[in-house]
């Protein structure tokens, strides 16, 4: 039996993959554009939707970035509103574990389960710095080297928030006049160096016992922190190779928390273009990587990794010649991407070194550097190669971005899952109701009765 | 119409606000954590033609004691996040409005001003948030963040560390405020010539500080459709109605008969008045606990009926009006000569009370020319009266 291939959509981001200049470009705050982008990923029976998060808008040379998307709901409150106007589709919401507290978190994801009828699902991720914490009362207190800690310390105090109730306290048996079986459910006490909490949780058991946890770090500790706790992995390795080399450092790490292959997911990031030939394809990518790297985009790319104002430099001419300013990222801040550059000044003689090999300007050098798209060529090709690198552990299937806000995924859900659905290798129908179940992923339930059936 | 408009708020939690409401014949307490048991309700309402419905909430189990938990298993326990109810509930509506409660004394005004922002887009500009200060000592055992003191039961209302409370409380809604004129409504400039998605000098740093936090903006989410979403607060005594006149578009009071609703009105004037606000339109709505039936004397025994059931009679903040829809149009019309503009209605039994409210009292009201006959407004803004706030930060 081929392995079965997850599929999901992520809501186009603030960042240069979101095309908005583009005249089929629609809002990306009006709620419609999160209905039609909801709906039309659930047409295509999709495991489930994807939202990132960033909590403070971001800046270049102390200034707000201009160049991409601005500007995004809130995540609980949006997917809420989603479960009212999808069935099965899952809804993944990425929530920091910095700036939060487990009980109101947990609270709200038992509260997004239960509304949604098991769908919840939190992409925990762990962004810790004190420009974001400017905008919070707690303020940016964490160093570095805490986030993971505090990251498993929040995920295991809102676990057992999730478990302190079983699922069966809940009789409300009007007969009787027997409201609760228990009268004192949802108790809980943690106490750890982060979180010193006691009392009742006041939310029942939901659906799914807990949302499907997501983690998308991509360090050492990340992977850890994953293989131990996640039920899926959020990554940005798309290609074959470096897929497989991925898949197999962390599935490799399961056994050592106790845990089989089956029970964490690999879900690469993954872009697409889709054409009725290979050619038209490849031409429309080319398109949309100009699109995506304006000249202006370039000179802000080029100052990430140099760390210093280049606003001078010229786009079309050769890379600058001086080095990067190494230590502190000051130019840009609230970006996780810079935190990618750990050597800038080797990544600048790489970058210098093929541009002139291939003769390329600054602009185009990024356009090379930032990544094609993962998936281009006809719906057939695309459908080979994704089946391809899923049979060959590359990954579990795919976490598809579009370019485009909010029909993106309509090409994609149209022309490309009706044949893996032909193939066998993606569901033709939701069997189940819950996105553990889209997913395959046990119940994670201490006991009890509130199981949703499957 | 003869009268001014009175404005009605359907009050929405668990089986209904008497103790013994969910073991009527038409209770649903199995699906008080469903979607769909809240839709029902709330089109119920929007029926009714509403301006809107709070949502009860708070950071604890429900206890009949209001000091701590009181581990009853007869009564309802357990409930949902209710900013989620809401947003779950809008796309399934059109015209009511949302006040779902949310705790401002452990959380994050950010994380708020964005949720009630949002809020406002999915239910296009119906949104608002009824804060609410939490000073038990055990509920800030949940959150962690900081201990709180047991306060004296006979001394709530004057209590230091209450006081303290609703002061933080005011400082969260100056946050939440700033953050929603954190941009500006024509930000989103989509220049191609020049390749900005935005005009960065319509999005402002808010930088607010205060004695509790510092918040330094922007919001990460726009400007929401009604500008300014709305906040209310509910009081019962000097310290929540200073909340209420310094920060709030509706302060919800609880009055005993007509002449303590001329006093409550007054004294929340006063308070606005302190806070230089006499020119803003602030609601002052009176709550009443409702037991209604198409006979008086068959109200009475359903509430005795009820009483009886519970095991003691219903005790409330609010007073509570046992009598026919006709019979509390009466009384709403004559506290409204009082000075308030409305009133939140706590169903006794839900849905039995509220279809009394929907199908009685409002027809009731219709023919005296005191309630609209059709939703006039396409905002929760609208419906009461206020127009779309100018952005604070705006210089043009
Ligand atoms: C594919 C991918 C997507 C991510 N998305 C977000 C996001 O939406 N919001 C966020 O705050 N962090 C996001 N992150 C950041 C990580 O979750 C993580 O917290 C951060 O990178 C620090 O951990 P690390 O050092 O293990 O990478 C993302 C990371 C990856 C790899």
């Amino acid at each position: 039996m081929p392995k079965q291939i997850h599929l999901a959509a992520h809501f186009p981001g603030v960042n240069n993959t979101t095309v908005w200049s583009d005249p089929a470009s629609g809002s990306h705050i009006e709620f419609d554009s999160f209905r039609e982008f909801a709906q039309v990923a659930e047409r295509g029976k999709l495991d489930f939707i994807f939202l990132a998060e960033g909590l403070r808008l971001r800046e270049q040379n102390d200034r707000i970035y201009d160049l991409d998307v601005v500007g995004r709901p809130d995540t609980f409150t949006v997917l809420a509103a989603l479960a009212a106007v999808t069935d099965r589709i899952g809804l993944t919401g990425t929530i920091n574990s910095t700036f939060n507290e487990p009980y109101e978190v947990a609270r709200q994801f038992a509260s997004l389960d239960h509304l949604s009828g098991g769908r919840a699902a939190w992409n925990v991720v762990t962004s810790w710095d004190a420009f974001t914490g400017e905008n919070f009362r707690r303020g940016g207190f964490l160093a570095q080297g805490d986030r993971y800690d505090r990251a498993r310390s929040f995920l295991q105090t809102a676990t057992e928030l999730f478990d302190s109730w079983r699922g069966d306290e809940v009789v409300a048996d009007k007969d009787s006049g027997t409201f609760l079986a228990d009268p004192h459910p949802g108790a809980f006490a943690h106490r750890d160096r982060f979180f010193d909490i006691a009392g009742q949780f006041d939310v029942p058991r939901s659906p799914q016992g807990r949302p499907v946890i997501f983690q998308a770090g991509d360090s050492d500790e990340g992977r850890d922190f994953a293989a131990a706790s996640a039920d899926a992995i959020f990554s940005r390795h798309s290609t074959l190779e470096a897929g497989q080399a991925f898949y197999a450092d962390v599935k490799g790490r399961l056994p050592k928390f106790g845990r089989s292959r089956d029970e964490l997911l690999i879900l690469p990031a993954a872009t697409f273009v889709l054409g009725d030939t290979e050619d038209e394809a490849a031409e429309l990518a080319q398109e949309v990587r100009l699109a995506q790297v304006s000249p202006a985009t370039a000179i802000k790319f080029l100052e990430q990794l140099w760390n210093r104002d280049l606003s001078d430099h010229d786009p079309d001419g050769p890379l600058p010649s001086v080095d990067p300013v190494v230590g502190e990222n000051t130019i840009a801040r609230g970006r996780a991407s810079v935190r990618m550059h750990r050597d800038p000044v080797a990544t600048a003689a790489e970058w210098r070194a093929k541009a002139e090999a291939e003769g390329l300007t600054t602009r185009e050098l990024i356009v090379e550097v930032t990544g094609r798209q993962s998936f281009i060529g006809t719906p057939q090709t695309v459908a080979d190669t994704i089946d391809r690198y899923v049979q060959a552990d590359a990954s579990d299937g795919f976490i598809l971005v579009p370019h485009l806000t909010p029909g993106g995924m309509a090409p994609f859900v149209d022309r490309v899952v009706p044949l893996l659905q032909e193939r066998g290798v993606f569901r033709a129908d939701y069997e189940g109701t819950t996105l553990r179940d889209h997913l395959g992923l046990p119940l994670r339930h201490t006991d009890g009765a509130s199981a949703a059936a499957s | 119409m003869p009268h001014p408009p009175i404005h009605l708020v359907a009050a929405l939690d668990g089986a209904g606000w008497h103790p013994a409401a969910w073991r009527e014949p038409g209770a649903r307490p199995a699906e008080l954590l469903t979607a769909g048991y809240w839709s029902d309700l709330v089109q119920e309402a929007e029926r009714g033609l509403l301006d809107a419905v709070t949502l009860e909430d708070a950071f604890a189990l429900q206890s009949d004691d209001p000091f701590v938990a009181d581990d009853r298993t007869d009564r309802v326990r357990g409930r949902l996040d209710a900013v989620l109810v809401a947003a779950r509930v809008a796309p399934t509506t059109r015209h009511i409005g949302f006040l779902p409660t949310a705790v401002v004394t452990h959380t994050e005004p950010f994380h708020l001003s964005k949720a009630i922002a949002t809020l406002d887009y999915v239910s296009s500009g119906r949104a608002g948030v009824r804060v609410q200060v939490a000073a038990r000592p055990d509920v800030a055992a949940h959150l962690g963040r900081r201990e709180l003191p047991p306060v004296d039961r006979d001394a709530v209302a004057t209590a230091p560390v209450v006081v303290e409370l609703f002061d933080e409380a005011a400082d969260y809604v100056e946050v939440l405020r700033r953050l929603w004129d954190s941009w500006e409504d024509d930000a989103e400039i989509r220049d191609a010539a020049t390749g900005r998605f935005v005009d960065v000098d319509k999005l402002h740093y808010i930088d607010f500080e205060g004695r509790h936090f510092s918040v330094r903006g922007p919001s990460i989410t726009p400007r929401p459709p009604q500008g300014q979403p709305l906040v209310a607060a509910l009081g019962h005594a000097e310290v929540p109605w200073r909340l209420i006149g310094r920060s709030a578009d509706v302060g919800f009071v609880t009055p005993t008969d007509a002449a303590d609703a001329a006093r409550l009105v007054a004294a929340v004037r006063t308070e606005q008045a302190a806070a230089g606000r006499e020119a803003e339109t602030v609601h002052v709505l009176g709550d009443l606990l409702v037991v209604l039936d198409d006979d008086a004397t068959a109200a009475a025994d359903r509430l005795a009926r009820l009483d009886d059931v519970a095991g003691a009679p219903l005790r409330s903040d609010a007073r509570v009006f046992t009598g026919t829809p006709a019979q509390l149009a009466d009384l709403l019309m004559e506290w409204q000569r009082a000075g308030l503009t409305g009133f939140r209605l706590r169903p006794a039994v839900l849905p039995d009370d509220l279809e009394q409210v929907t199908r009685g009292l409002v027809p009731e009201l219709q023919r005296r020319g005191a309630f609209r006959t059709g939703y006039e407004a396409a905002t929760l803004r609208g419906l009461l009266g206020l127009g779309r706030p100018a952005n604070r930060y705006a210089t043009a």
